[in-house]
């Protein structure tokens, strides 16, 4: 029993220490808080998929009121909960490359810029220009102008492990 | 409302579901009509959530490897300010026998000659033929607008300039420079847009894309260009040729703040001597020279309508303008040393020295009558001296005119033996250190070596090793005493090519892009005019940059940062052996990645977030534990340098090869490229103490012989380099 505990805790341990070293990469001042705006970024470098609805309403609930500045102290406690239910788990290739040919309907095995662009900018959780014109220059191939994305898939897909 | 055959209505998800409810969804991959379209939208939001997941992550992968540079970047600074602290250490307290005390008494390039004429005999090019094989341009006297657009023409057509032309423009710059103020002021009347840049670092193509983006300096297009010139890109002397020639043609106009680097010390470091010895084979080491004059005589500051204050690298709690305009700034050759102190002595007899220097000939009287640099009843202000381009004799007359009238008030005479003032640099005699030296040097470091922090206060800057961080209650403090409203400055790269902070009262302006690597940053300059509000022009000056994608340019940068890291790793092996093996009692090879991350960072000392680059550095890890002696092995295999063998000479001469390599040009006084088997021993005797490890003779012996020079008695610095294959590739290509 007493071994059991241990290794929880130890788990706990590890997933705070791992915490930590994301959140200190983005901390500029001496007082160990970050930028609202990067803690997205912070979340997604710790290995999860959250969506933007998933993103803003865990920023609600760390973020110090209205300062714009959110402080470990109240990240780590939310955000070692995110861990350690695997609350925005990854995406498995397989369902990445249906998505994509759900929306390639003519099975082309590639998407036109313009394809993508309409779904992206129109549906869901929409992109703003600037992130389309991102994922455009990432994702197209030079040449063709075209998003092969069955490539793409395999080559992007980075190991979430810390 | 559309059912969807699991049950759940499609309007009332929860977007907090909408991940499993997208995933339950597309397993089912019969879809009939009516859910084609919801369906698009779930794989719509699928492909959304992951290209968000994956640009974050390559977001940080950049910020990281924006770490590893800037950290990389800055241990380098203060290495050599702790090796220039080295040397004044054995100056001050060192009593060696003789045969050493020469060696080291020429670490500090004394000087000859005290007086300008001297120097000007020196610098002399007229005895410099130019012959009719030369084919790149013939520049004339004094110089006009049509003769700098020359030389810029010829520059972007890679001609060399002959070095009888080069050292006529620096031999005028340098007279031009002596009668400016230490502070430059200058308004935007009259609608002008002045335009700020900051630092260049050799960087030719910025600055050629500057003058392409924004038109040439001009009377109706005025620039500050704030320091930092020169050293780390391939064109540093090509830059200067360019700015002080604008600076000839235009003195009202083109206005030039001292950097860091503008300093022949760091300049030994970091690759501007090189450069210029690399070009000019003759006349390289009369260029250097008069090039350190000229650094010397750089203004430190400008100031923009008494309101927007312009200096490299920014302020301090005691940062005083009135005192900085009141130093003798050519006196501080070196912003790195604090210039000897000098004797007021009123009669010309040779002052005894404790320290074993060799005095440089008739004392100066350092009690000055006046200066030149704040001399008041004439004009001090650059408006006033006249215009260049239409009448160019009478304006050089007029200029050797004023200098004339300026040393004769100072009490200044022509002759060798009476001097009563010199303008000469510093480190001659030896004395007490008075208050005022320290304060004056103090208020020089601090405005070219100091940055901004985000907290209060003001601290010592020990990551550059020299000036200080200031933090936003100094800025206002002295901003409010001043009645300034805007500091810029530069120093520092940055991502967008400027940043601001404090408040918006600080702004960083860095105009040299991809600064460290293909894609790292962009360079911006300023424009401001008579509002004094600043606006950014931006650009990116590599064509191959712009074709790389967003993963690519990380990428790139990131692999180079990368290998600079591992670099590091490498070199610091045997330590980093050690403190691993601290965290492994049981000696089972392993440790955990929580206590790789302790240790790496205890013995680099970079600062960096090991955990989040260890996928790039480590590159198997099992069950969370990391097998440190195969890391060590692999490090070596994928470090090109590898063949260094594992003796603990080699490996302490390969730590320290930056500094080994400027101690090497500093003891090549001629700078031949050759040093004698005696001073190639003197040397690694000297570095030995220094590192607190000891080197027997026998073993030197033995490294000499294994490399071989003791055929004729010399060592070429470029062989002894290759033969530890720390020469650097750059100079190759």
């Amino acid at each position: 029993m007493a071994d059991s505990t241990q290794s929880a805790e130890a788990i706990v341990s590890d997933v705070h220490k791992k915490i930590k070293a994301a959140f200190e990469a983005f901390v500029y001042e001496s007082n160990n808080s970050v930028d609202v705006r990067e803690i997205g970024t912070i979340i997604y470098s710790l290995g999860c998929f959250p969506t933007q609805a998933n993103l803003h309403n865990l920023i609600a609930e760390v973020e110090e009121d209205h300062t714009g500045y959110v402080h470990l102290d109240k990240f780590l406690p939310a955000m070692t909960r995110v861990l350690l239910e695997h609350k925005f788990p990854s995406i498995p290739e397989d369902l990445l490359l249906q998505a994509f040919e759900v929306l390639d309907k003519e099975n082309k095995g590639y998407l036109e810029p313009e394809e993508l662009t309409k779904y992206m900018t129109q549906e869901g959780e929409v992109f703003t220009q600037e992130e389309m014109d991102e994922m455009l220059t990432a994702l197209a191939d030079h040449e063709k102008n075209l998003v092969y994305y069955k490539d793409l898939i395999s080559q992007l897909t980075i190991d979430p492990d810390i | 409302m559309v059912l969807i055959p699991s049950g759940f209505p499609l309007f009332s998800i929860d977007k907090r579901n909408a991940a499993a409810f997208a995933y339950s969804q597309l397993q089912s991959l019969n879809f009939s009509a009516h859910c084609e379209a919801a369906t698009a939208i779930r794989a719509a939001l699928l492909i959304q959530r992951w290209y968000r997941q994956y640009a974050a992550r390559l977001e940080i992968r950049r910020r990281c490897t924006w770490n590893i540079f800037q950290s990389i970047e800055y241990a380098g600074e203060q290495d050599q300010i702790k090796l220039y602290n080295f040397f004044g250490f054995l100056m001050d307290h060192f009593t060696p026998a003789s045969t050493e005390r020469n060696l080291i008494s020429h670490i500090f390039r004394k000087n000859e000659f005290c007086h300008d004429t001297e120097w000007e005999r020196y610098f002399c090019y007229k005895s410099i033929e130019v012959t009719d094989s030369y084919t790149g341009p013939h520049l004339t006297f004094p110089m006009t607008f049509c003769g700098v657009l020359k030389l810029v023409e010829a520059i972007k057509h890679k001609q060399q300039l002959h070095a009888r032309y080069v050292l006529q423009l620096f031999g005028e710059t340098w007279r031009l420079l002596r009668i400016f103020p230490n502070i430059n002021q200058i308004s935007a009347y009259q609608n002008k847009q002045i335009t700020i840049c900051g630092d260049l670092h050799g960087q030719l193509e910025d600055l050629l894309l500057i003058f392409y983006k924004n038109g040439l300096p001009s009377p109706e297009k005025p620039y500050v260009f704030n320091g930092d010139f020169v050293d780390r890109g391939k064109n540093s002397l090509e830059i200067l040729l360019i700015l002080f020639g604008f600076l000839l043609v235009y003195p009202n106009d083109v206005h030039l703040n001292r950097g860091n680097h503008e300093d022949h010390i760091v300049n030994l470091r970091y690759g501007f001597t090189k450069e210029v010895l690399g070009k000019y084979r003759v006349h390289g080491k009369k260029i250097l020279k008069l090039l350190q004059k000229i650094f010397s005589w750089l203004p430190l500051a400008t100031v923009i309508d008494n309101k927007v204050l312009i200096v490299h690298g920014g302020i301090s709690d005691t940062t005083d303008l009135d005192a900085i305009a009141r130093v003798d700034r050519h006196k501080y050759g070196s912003a790195l040393r604090l210039p000897k102190p000098t004797k007021h002595a009123v009669n010309g007899s040779k002052t005894q020295t404790i320290h074993n220097r060799e005095a440089c000939g008739p004392v100066e009287g350092r009690r000055r009558v006046c200066s030149l640099t704040n001399y008041s009843s004439g004009p001090t202000h650059r408006q006033d001296l006249p215009r260049r381009s239409l009448n160019n004799e009478q304006l050089n007359w007029s200029l050797e005119k004023e200098l004339k009238k300026r040393r004769r008030l100072a009490g200044f005479d022509q002759s060798y033996g009476e001097l009563k003032k010199s303008d000469c640099d510093s480190d001659l005699e030896s004395g007490e250190r008075t208050e005022t030296d320290v304060g004056e040097w103090k208020q020089i470091v601090d405005v070219l070596w100091s940055d901004p922090m985000a907290q209060n206060g003001c601290i010592p800057n020990e990551v550059r090793g020299g000036g200080c961080y200031w933090g936003p209650d100094v800025t206002e403090e002295v901003l409010g005493r001043h009645n300034l409203q805007l500091l810029i400055r530069s120093h520092e790269c940055k991502q967008d090519g400027y940043e601001f902070c404090h408040n918006r009262r600080v702004l960083t302006i860095f105009s040299a892009s991809n600064y460290y690597e293909v894609g790292s940053n962009r360079g911006a300059y300023i424009r401001m005019g008579p509002d004094l509000v600043p606006h950014f022009i931006q650009y990116q000056a590599s064509r191959t940059c712009r074709e790389l994608t967003l993963r690519q340019s990380v990428g790139w940068t990131e692999r180079s940062a990368l290998r600079a890291l591992r670099e590091q790793l490498f070199i610091h092996r045997s330590d980093l052996i050690s403190a691993f093996q601290e965290l492994d009692p049981n000696n089972k090879g392993m440790i955990s990645l929580m206590h790789w991350a302790s240790a790496t960072e205890k013995v680099l000392n970079l600062g960096l977030p090991w955990r989040v680059l260890r996928p790039q550095l480590v590159s198997s890890t099992q069950y969370g534990m990391v097998d440190y002696q195969q890391w060590i092995r692999e490090l070596s295999i994928t470090e090109p340098k590898q063949e260094i063998s594992d003796n603990s000479i080699l490996e302490t001469m390969y730590k320290n090869h930056s500094n080994l390599e400027t101690i090497f040009r500093i003891i090549d006084t001629d700078h031949s490229g050759l040093i004698s088997f005696e001073e190639f021993r003197q040397t690694w005797k000297l570095l030995s103490s220094h590192l607190q490890t000891e080197i027997s003779d026998k073993a030197i012996a033995d490294l000499a012989q294994s490399i071989d020079f003791n055929k004729d008695g010399v060592i070429d610095i470029n062989e002894f380099m290759e033969a530890f294959r720390l020469v650097d590739i750059s100079a190759h290509t």
